[in-house]
């Protein structure tokens, strides 16, 4: 494809995006449905705009892959174990009940056993990217349906693997002998069948191992060049090789990348890596969904409409019908099993790929699969329906509130942006009273010092909104800002405050000068940072020069009290350099009088000489005087 | 001078509350609740205001100034208030404010303690009532009201409060309200304080 095509090619693409998506989103049918029906549009089968579909979904199924890396991301290992009983119970309860249902219904209409069962298998697939992308799109994704939905997709992932062996011994015609593996060209083909399992094995150990122990030190390496670009690109590297290494051994390169991404979950680096894949997922995902619309073949729809639609409405009924039932019998409740099943009730887009590879090693004919990829994307098609179909049986559309809320590390009730010798004290006083945060900084080491330590804390810069959103700001608390860099600070005040307007803002202030701009742009509590430790230094330097201790730390107090206020007093000056100035010294000489005056009044004469010690009359003539506030 | 002169209606309270534990205390809690919202009254949390022990003085003699009724609303910590409360009578009832040469700031005021026994002592002692009513304990603040010029009104005591069932412990709370709104309705007729 020359350059001139591509670029037409992307521009018909994008344009096609830009324009269908954001309609569908205000005609409340989701993004996923408007890309669908951009890809109808432009499709050979309307417009004609779009050459090769196919080669098109090539390129866009990876974006399943990385979206795949991104939710590995966001699962640790522990959770993943905590989910295993939904994964292998409900999603392998949904693919082996599924398939023989469909194979019953298949073998009943004529179809020889064997066909009747690849059929079954392959119907079995769900889309986890239309699934995964309307949940998010819905607030679901962390809902109790949501979950079990995403175990069952992750055994659907792994379930392909078992099937892509199946599949040729129930060809009922010679193989043909070079039959490929779906994606083409696995490397072990040639090996015997024990050598293959370990080459296997042998990969997905290679991740693991990888992805523990030498994946982080090339991403500090990364991180500590300071070049973002260059730590996307290592992350979008770090996707594509495993994508090649599970193809080149015959593994669905999405579940390659869900491994790649469970691995790093624990490490410093993940918001970052999520942040800046995020937009690739987003992309490709919806050119996915393009090239799926634009594979729906009208003409075969328009030839046997009846029979299409008796396949799509047959298919959606059992996948429906058989999920509820499991999930029922997982005591789920009558709204989440009904959202679930009807979530799931499509075709996947492993369909299209398995369908392809039955028809290359001959177990079905094209007569068969022709109508059956039809009915598969047509059923895709149809999840926003069902979504919206879901919604309105289950009564209240919104996600409801969590029963009790559980300790999830998910959620920090506080992020702290720089965990240097400022933020780590405020994050250990926090900690020590049973509240969690969650740490950003962008020195690699510090964060691996503060791992090392025991504490949540991700590499990445707090003054990128996204990362912010990432450490959890949209349900968080507080924001305490850290950080050891004046104009950073308030740029970080200045945007968080216009993106989470929830959000209490507490930061760290240079001096007296930065405090004032940082009222102003919004801070909620501000503390100088080198405040209080020179107050107490101050004290105790009273304390050697023969002050009492008590009297020396009410003094202390009282200066506090008094040099706040005179922050407040100075205020109104601020922006003006020569009034400044002049009101400085004004306000400072009155102030330091009252505190004089009110040591003898009130504190110190009285902690010194006790009741009997009556002050002057003129110390009470200011005693009904203005409130110092 | 800001503190204003009192107006003839109602009278206004200050409700002077000392407590180092309020986030345990389930009858403190029903007590301030039940008057939060009383006409004209100020709640003043000394510990919520000055977790470090510093008191701003004059801000404290000018609130004192601007109200007509003081209560003073704390639990008895061994026989006595909590050490903040104490701490700020030494701070701001000071000689030539709150007596001495020139201090009539509060005469005329009234004082009323409110105070709340968890148990303990005084449950075991109540056997011995004599010897250990809790209104003994009072005294020392009877004579902090008497030297301040202010009168000095029967406390209102909440006894054995561990004790209380919700229901027992809801009827004590509306007995404070009315209490207070009794002492702010009389009021109208007394003499008001000033500077």
């Amino acid at each position: 494809m020359d350059q001139g095509s591509w670029l037409a090619q992307a521009c018909i693409f994008l344009a096609a995006a830009v324009v269908s998506v954001p309609l569908a989103k205000r005609l409340g049918l989701g993004s996923v449905l408007g890309y669908l029906i951009a890809g109808a549009l432009i499709g050979p089968h309307v417009l004609g705009l779009l050459g090769e579909p196919e080669g098109v979904m090539h390129v866009a199924e990876f974006g399943v892959v990385i979206m795949l890396f991104l939710i590995g991301l966001e699962i640790r290992p522990s959770y993943l174990w905590q989910m295993r009983a939904a994964i292998l119970g409900l999603g392998g309860g949904q693919v082996v009940v599924t398939t023989l249902a469909v194979a019953a219904v298949a073998l009943a209409c004529g179809l020889p056993w064997q066909h009747a069962l690849a059929v079954g298998m392959i119907a079995a697939m769900s889309s986890t990217a239309i699934v995964l992308q309307s949940l998010r799109e819905r607030g679901l994704d962390s809902s109790q349906p949501g979950r079990a939905a995403f175990s069952v997709l992750l055994f659907q992932d792994i379930a392909v693997i078992p099937m892509l062996a199946l599949l040729p011994l129930l060809a009922t015609q010679a193989v043909v002998a070079d039959a490929a593996a779906p994606h083409g060209h696995s490397l072990i083909g040639g090996l015997p069948d024990w050598a293959q399992a370990l080459v296997v094995l042998g990969a997905v150990a290679g991740i693991v191992v990888a992805g523990r122990y030498a994946l982080r030190p090339v991403f500090r390496y990364i991180a500590s060049t300071g070049l973002r670009e260059i730590f996307t690109a290592t992350a979008l590297l770090l996707v594509v090789a495993v994508a090649l290494l599970m193809q080149a051994v015959g593994l669905s390169a999405a579940l390659g990348a869900f491994v790649a991404g469970v691995v790093l979950a624990d490490s410093e680096f993940r918001h970052e890596l999520e942040t800046d894949i995020e937009p690739f997922r987003g992309l490709l995902l919806g050119l996915f969904f393009i090239s799926v619309g634009a594979s729906i073949d009208f003409a075969l729809l328009a030839a046997q409409p009846l029979l299409i639609l008796a396949l799509v409405v047959a298919l959606i009924a059992i996948k429906t019908t058989v999920l509820y039932v499991l999930a029922r019998l997982f005591r789920d409740g009558h709204a989440d099993a009904l959202l679930l099943a009807l979530c799931l009730a499509q075709g996947g887009e492993f369909a299209f790929v398995l369908f392809a590879f039955a028809e290359s090693v001959n177990v079905l004919d094209a007569g068969i699969t022709g109508p059956l990829v039809l009915a598969v994307a047509l059923s895709m098609a149809a999840t926003p329906l069902l979504f919206m179909l879901a919604q309105r049986l289950r009564g209240k559309p919104a996600r409801k509130p969590r029963p009790d809320e559980k300790i999830d590390n998910q959620h920090p009730q506080v992020i702290i942006a720089g965990f240097g010798r400022f933020g780590q004290i405020v994050g250990r006083l926090l900690r020590a009273n049973g509240y969690r945060s969650s740490v950003l900084d962008h020195s690699a080491d510090q964060i691996d010092l503060v791992r090392r330590a025991g504490n949540q804390a991700n590499y990445g810069d707090a003054s990128r909104m996204d990362l912010l959103r990432a450490a959890g700001a949209e349900t968080a608390q507080a924001l305490v800002i850290a950080i050891d860099d004046e104009a950073r600070t308030s740029e970080i005040v200045e945007s968080a405050r216009k993106h989470f307007p929830q959000l209490r803002i507490l930061a760290r202030a240079y001096d007296r000068r930065h405090l004032y701009e940082l009222r102003k742009l919004g801070a909620d509590v501000i503390e100088r940072e080198t405040f209080a430790g020179a107050v107490n230094l101050g004290a105790r330097t009273l304390r050697l020069l023969g002050m009492r201790a008590h009297q020396a730390h009410r003094a202390a107090q009282l200066f506090s009290y008094y040099d706040n206020d005179l922050i407040d007093r100075l205020e109104p000056y601020w922006g003006n350099l020569e009034i400044y100035r002049t009101q400085l010294g004004k306000q400072t000489a009155d102030v330091e009088a009252l505190m004089r005056e009110d040591a003898e009044a009130f504190h110190l004469g009285q902690a010194q000489h006790g009741w009997d010690a009556a002050p002057e009359a003129e110390a009470s003539s200011t005693t009904g005087g203005q409130m110092a506030r | 001078m800001p503190a204003p002169e009192p107006a003839s209606n109602p009278a206004r309270i200050l409700l002077l509350f000392a407590h180092p534990a309020y986030q345990r205390s389930r009858i403190n809690h029903a007590l301030v609740e039940a008057v939060r919202d009383v006409d004209g009254l100020t709640l003043h949390d000394l510990y919520e205001c000055y977790p470090d022990g510093f008191i701003d003085a004059r801000r404290e003699q000018a609130l004192l100034s601007a109200h007509d009724i003081v209560v003073v609303q704390h639990p008895l910590y061994w026989f006595s208030c909590p050490p903040l409360l104490r701490l700020w009578q030494d701070t701001v009832l000071t000689n030539g404010f709150a007596y001495g040469h020139g201090g009539r700031a509060l005469a005329g005021k009234r004082w009323l303690s409110v105070v709340s026994t968890g148990g303990g002592v005084f449950a075991d002692a109540h056997c011995e009532p004599e010897r250990f009513a809790v209104g003994e304990f009072l005294r020392p603040f009877e004579g902090c009201a008497d030297l301040c010029g202010m009168s000095w009104e029967a406390p209102f005591i909440v006894q054995g409060g561990h004790a209380l069932d919700m229901e027992a412990l809801a009827a004590r709370a509306t007995d404070y309200r009315e209490r207070l709104l009794a002492l702010a309705a009389e009021g109208n007729a007394g003499t008001a304080g000033g500077c």
